[in-house]
């Protein structure tokens, strides 16, 4: 067999940013029309690979070598050029402007003394998202579109040239599953055109179905590259981490307390309707349906961002109004946002601070803010959750995206509250963590608080909760005991196929 | 339902609405409190009121378009009065005694060019050193005001062509010329914001600036051409005003980027840049006259009238905030 000559190399790539060396001498090759997946840990350095090879960040040492000559690229348009199309790992949007604008954001098309040719704009981009089957047009402010619509808008970027080689750096995080059929379905046209793909992501299961190929960084250093159907799950995990991942759960036989949490026939406006539900201490109840099923909202509400428009929320058996954040945490509610990057996190300030937040009145010393325990707080959570991070000194934005995620998630945690909300927990989360922050939940409940955790994966609400809810279209449709839950029913339950059980 | 269509019209086009507020409040106060036998809105006095906007609102629209840029700029008002100056000397300057009214455009040019070239000298310096906008044009303001009071000292400077005056004074289909001035650059300027890549990146930087670099738009050259224009604009605003008048005092233009700024903002242009529309700025200059101008009718004295804008412009943005929350009912401030 002989191999086809890759559309793209990559060889010894050296890139360091201050206290770190995010890529250490990597090594890469893509075949044109392969799914190639990259993986690695949080922090292992994929982002600022792809960064490299989409003209971002210029690398310190090393070759990028396009069709066998080897190229230099002095910003993200001369990649363009030469075939190499970047979507992003956070949503990289102006919100103000429309769709169209951002499709073609830097290379609006134009006709004559820099004036912009809306028409073909328009009927362009129109064309794109015909193929992407959306439900919006050119002209939508991106303002107006849910976090997946984003997304798509993102994806609808890989179509705008003739790529060579497109990357997509985590594209799923947040779409849903009809919008990810819609994203296989555009990479398998990609790939029919010889086009060479990358692909990150965190979700083994859409490794297994889509790739061809998997390479694996860790800590910056090239792993090696294994053909997907020669390996599986465990070999993968071994590769990224170093070592077999514990999944088993430990049953932690502790009583469940009292009833922390009661919410009866609560409603807000049309994002749900008529929930109940009961979260005792001790326990952890997972919130399972699609996304825009109404969980986030519920949330919301019990955090004091939303208004319940009519139903009544018990805490430890008091009927009580939550009228803010600031109310909800004093009560001892917190919520993990799912939106980190826009609820949760300041990202011009340093990992410390950001951890502390919203807690920085209670750790003073005299009128000063104690710096040591805030410092303590900071090294426990590091360590329990693993944060990759030069030190508490790193501005937050400068950290990888999922260790962003474990800032917010330490933030909340560090508040010891009684009642705690995740809202899509391990989104962006590397295996091994994900394991981690499960484990943790657990704990926390085996200490008495009331877990809730929301989520859209159903391996993650199996694994983790001792009860599941499962939501449709802002109604509860039903809610599984420990035990009676099969994959089957779970998802007949948010399909809104089992009507009102 | 009601309540709902108030806040639908007041999302978009608040400024207007308010301009209504101020014309019918005026006037029925004004004959109410009977302190003036002329009526408010007598088409002179509005007529007028359009000329006086003329000034400010012509270097409101480079500052909309800074704002939208996500910079701002303080020393419009310094560059103003450095412009005034060359005009002036220019035109006095025996150099070009012997060409009689053919030095009109050699000043104007001379005039516009350095207000250009003071307006590119803030962009360069924020552009090459990365220092914010905020803090170079502060140093500026106070340096080219240095300047002002290096050339003369604390003595006005002066020269009138009757000429000018003439044309400055001239209405043309009922409108003065600062007027005419003040909307072609209205035009030209939402022409440029709204029609051409130049503006689009614009509004793009200014909204998400790590995108726009992302996408490969060069944020320094766009920053440096936007502080060109309003520099020029700043001249232009002289040109036309001390055409007119034709004697500039040192302190002249101080306190100016205050009030644009204020105009800009009232027209509803964002502090952190990306969004902002220029027909609402032109609305925002014109509200802030009416307002001054309307105090004055019902008789309220200078300092009242800072007061009130003040007021209103912290009300202004609070408004703004409770209407534009997203998911509007349920979801809480
Ligand atoms: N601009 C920057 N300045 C300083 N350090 C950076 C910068 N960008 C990335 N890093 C560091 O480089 C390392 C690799 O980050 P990168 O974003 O590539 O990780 P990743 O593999 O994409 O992780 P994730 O799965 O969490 O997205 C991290 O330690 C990160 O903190
Ligand atoms: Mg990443």
């Amino acid at each position: 067999m002989n191999t086809p000559t890759p559309v793209l190399r990559l060889e010894n790539i050296v890139k360091t940013f201050p206290g770190v060396r995010a890529l250490d001498g990597v090594s890469l090759s893509v075949l044109p029309g392969e799914v190639h997946a990259l993986m690695g840990e949080n922090g292992a350095g994929k982002s600022t690979l792809m960064k490299v090879l989409g003209g971002i960040h210029q690398p310190d040492e090393g070759q990028v070598i396009v069709n066998e000559r080897p190229v230099v690229m002095n910003g993200p348009l001369e990649a363009k050029a030469l075939g190499i199309v970047f979507i992003h790992q956070e949503l990289s949007l102006a919100e103000e402007l429309s769709v169209a604008e951002n499709v073609y954001l830097g290379e609006l098309p134009t006709k004559g003394f820099g004036r912009v040719d809306w028409h073909e704009l328009y009927q362009k981009t129109d064309a794109i998202l015909a193929k992407l089957k959306v439900g919006f047009d050119a002209k939508t402010l991106v303002k107006d579109l849910s976090i997946a619509n984003q997304q798509m808008v993102e994806i609808a970027r890989a179509l705008t040239v003739e790529a060579k080689v497109v990357i997509f750096d985590e594209p799923t995080a947040s779409l849903t599953d009809a919008e990810k059929r819609v994203l296989f379905d555009v990479i398998s046209d990609l790939q029919a055109n010889d086009v060479g793909v990358v692909y990150i992501s965190h979700r083994m299961e859409e490794i297994f179905k889509i790739t061809d190929r998997i390479s694996v960084l860790r800590d910056g250093q090239y792993q090696g590259s294994v053909a997907t159907k020669d390996t599986d799950e465990e070999g993968v995990t071994q590769m990224m981490i170093g070592r077999k991942l514990d999944l088993t759960r430990k049953e932690s036989n502790h009583e469940l307390g009292k009833i922390a949490l009661e919410v009866r026939n609560l409603s807000s406006g049309k994002a749900f309707n008529d929930v109940s539900f009961q979260v005792r201490s001790g326990e952890v109840v997972g919130f399972y349906g699609l996304v825009g099923a109404g969980r986030t909202e519920i949330a919301e509400t019990l955090f004091g961002l939303r208004n319940k428009s009519s139903g009544e929320i018990l805490l430890n058996g008091e009927v009580i109004d939550v009228k803010s954040p600031r109310d909800a945490i004093e009560k001892g509610i917190s919520l993990v946002p799912e939106d980190r990057k826009g609820q949760g996190l300041v990202l011009g300030m340093n990992c410390r601070d950001n951890m502390t937040l919203p807690q920085v009145d209670d750790i003073t010393a005299g009128p000063f803010v104690a710096e040591g325990a805030e410092i303590a707080i900071f090294d426990q959570y590091r360590d329990s959750l693993d944060i990759r991070t030069p030190g508490w000194k790193q501005d937050v934005g400068n950290l990888s995206g999922g260790n962003q995620q474990k800032i917010v998630i330490a933030k909340w945690l560090s508040m010891k509250p009684n009642v705690l909300i995740v809202d899509e927990p391990t989104r962006g989360i590397d295996v091994g963590s994900k394991s981690e922050i499960h484990k943790l939940l657990r704990k926390l409940a085996s200490k008495g608080l009331a877990v809730i955790v929301i989520s859209s994966e159903m391996p993650e609400v199996m694994h983790v909760s001792d009860r599941i809810v499962a939501m449709y279209s802002g109604r509860v449709t039903r809610t599984f005991e420990c035990g009676e839950v099969t994959e089957d029913n779970l998802v007949q339950a948010i399909s809104g196929v089992s009507k009102l059980a | 339902m009601k309540s709902i269509n108030v806040k639908v019209l007041l999302k978009a086009s608040p400024i207007w609405i308010f301009i209504l507020f101020e014309l019918v409040f005026f006037s029925v106060a004004g004959s109410y409190l009977s302190l003036s036998d002329k009526a408010f809105m007598d088409v002179d006095n509005m007529l007028l009121l359009l000329k006086q906007s003329a000034p400010i609102g012509i270097i409101a629209m480079g500052m909309a378009i800074i704002m939208i840029n996500g910079n701002i700029d303080l020393s419009v008002g310094a560059t103003f009065a450095i412009a005034a100056i060359v005009l002036l000397e220019t035109m006095s300057s025996p150099m070009f005694e012997g060409l009689g009214d053919w030095v009109i455009p050699i000043a104007w040019g001379a005039a516009l060019l350095v207000g250009t070239l003071l307006g590119a000298i803030n962009g360069l310096i924020a552009w090459k050193t990365g220092v914010d906008a905020f803090i170079v044009t502060l140093g500026s303001m106070l340096g080219f005001r240095g300047l002002v009071f290096m050339f003369n000292g604390e003595n006005p400077t002066s020269h009138l062509n009757w000429t000018l005056v003439d044309f400055a004074e001239a209405q043309f289909l009922g409108l003065h010329t600062a007027t005419w001035f003040l909307l072609v650059v209205t035009a030209a300027i939402w022409y440029l914001m709204n029609r051409t890549v130049h503006g689009r990146n614009a509004y793009a930087i200014g909204n998400n600036r790590e995108a726009a670099v992302n996408a490969g738009i060069r944020v320094g050259p766009h920053m440096m051409i936007n502080f060109m224009l309003i520099g020029f604009l700043a001249a232009l605003s002289a040109v036309v005003f001390y055409s007119e008048s034709g004697s500039v005092n040192p302190n002249d233009g101080q306190l100016y980027e205050l009030w644009i700024i204020t105009a800009v903002v009232l027209g509803g242009t964002k502090l952190t840049g990306g969004s902002g529309s220029i027909l609402s700025t032109l609305g925002g200059v014109i509200a802030i006259q009416l307002l001054r101008k309307g105090l004055g009718h019902i008789g309220a004295d200078t300092s009242t009238v800072n007061l009130v804008i003040g007021s209103i412009l912290i009300l202004v943005l609070f408004l703004d905030r409770q209407i534009n929350i997203k998911g509007r009912e349920e979801l809480k401030v």
